[in-house]
């Protein structure tokens, strides 16, 4: 099955803050979502040109 | 039958408030709002079509059986799309949510899109829930019996018993589909009624003022 196949049976690895825990995967995922987000904001829409008349 | 019993039949009024509210032109329009040229207002339709993506390969999953995708390798493939399909379904409609949030998208009278927003979110983590408890293996079995001790305690494992295999599938191919399928629903005309919400600094161009 492969080095993916591998790694998603691994066994998950968590981090510690005090009392706040969270697993690698979740953190990797809400940090997914908030570049989406960002580069969502900042990145030029195609055919979005300032000044043209749009209805 | 005259036209005053005509009026005053149910049909006659749902007929004349839809086409009041929501006419064709609105419903299947052809132009937007020159603000709506952002990546940030096409997470709404991402997670729609994400949605598409999950319930055809559930479909093929609950035709074909967890003997199938459990061990042939399209069935393991359709199994993975269903899975990876739900992770970009709550990808795409957080990061709506947040754009949404950061707009007020409840303004111009759009509460009731806010909430039925709200709504299919909550609704989804169930059904998403659900789909964990019925994958026929040992991590739904561990899922479970975790937490059914979270509902225990609060009083509602005797109706909802997450270690009921039977009540599970049916909740999650059947029940909270429906309830899903039928709040987007609500969710996409509402927005199609009264349009896609304009940014906070937007000017009323008929009007001159602020939206």
């Amino acid at each position: 099955m492969g080095i993916f196949h591998h790694f998603m049976n691994l066994k998950a690895v968590y981090i510690h803050w005090g009392w706040f825990q969270i697993s690698i995967t979740n953190l990797l995922v809400i940090l997914f979502m908030l570049v989406l987000f960002g580069l969502a904001l900042v990145l030029p829409f195609p055919g979005n040109k300032k000044g043209k008349d749009q209805k | 039958m005259s036209a005053d019993i005509e009026k005053e039949m149910w049909t006659s009024k749902l007929r004349k408030g839809w086409q009041k509210n929501l006419p064709i032109e609105k419903l299947l329009p052809d132009t937007q709002p020159a603000y709506v040229a952002s990546w940030i207002y096409l997470f709404g339709v991402a997670t729609l079509a994400a949605l598409g993506v999950i319930v055809a390969s559930g479909l093929v999953l609950s035709f074909e059986g967890a003997s199938w995708y459990h061990y042939s390798s399209v069935g393991h493939f359709v199994n993975s799309m269903h899975f990876w399909s739900v992770q970009f379904f709550f990808i795409f409609m957080v990061v709506h949510l947040w754009g949404k949030f950061w707009m007020a998208a409840w303004r111009g009278r759009r509460l009731l899109t806010w909430i039925t927003g709200a709504l299919a979110f909550v609704g989804s983590i169930a059904t998403a829930f659900t789909g964990y408890l019925i994958q026929t293996n040992f991590d739904s079995q561990w899922i479970s019996y975790e937490a059914k001790d979270g509902f225990n305690s609060v009083g509602i494992g005797s109706r909802f018993n997450v270690t009921n295999f039977g009540q599970m599938i049916l909740l999650h191919v059947a029940f909270l589909p429906v309830i899903i399928g039928v709040i987007t629903l609500i969710h996409v005309l509402l927005v199609r009624a009264k349009g896609v919400v304009p940014p906070i600094d937007a000017f009323n161009n008929e009007l001159g003022e602020r939206k």
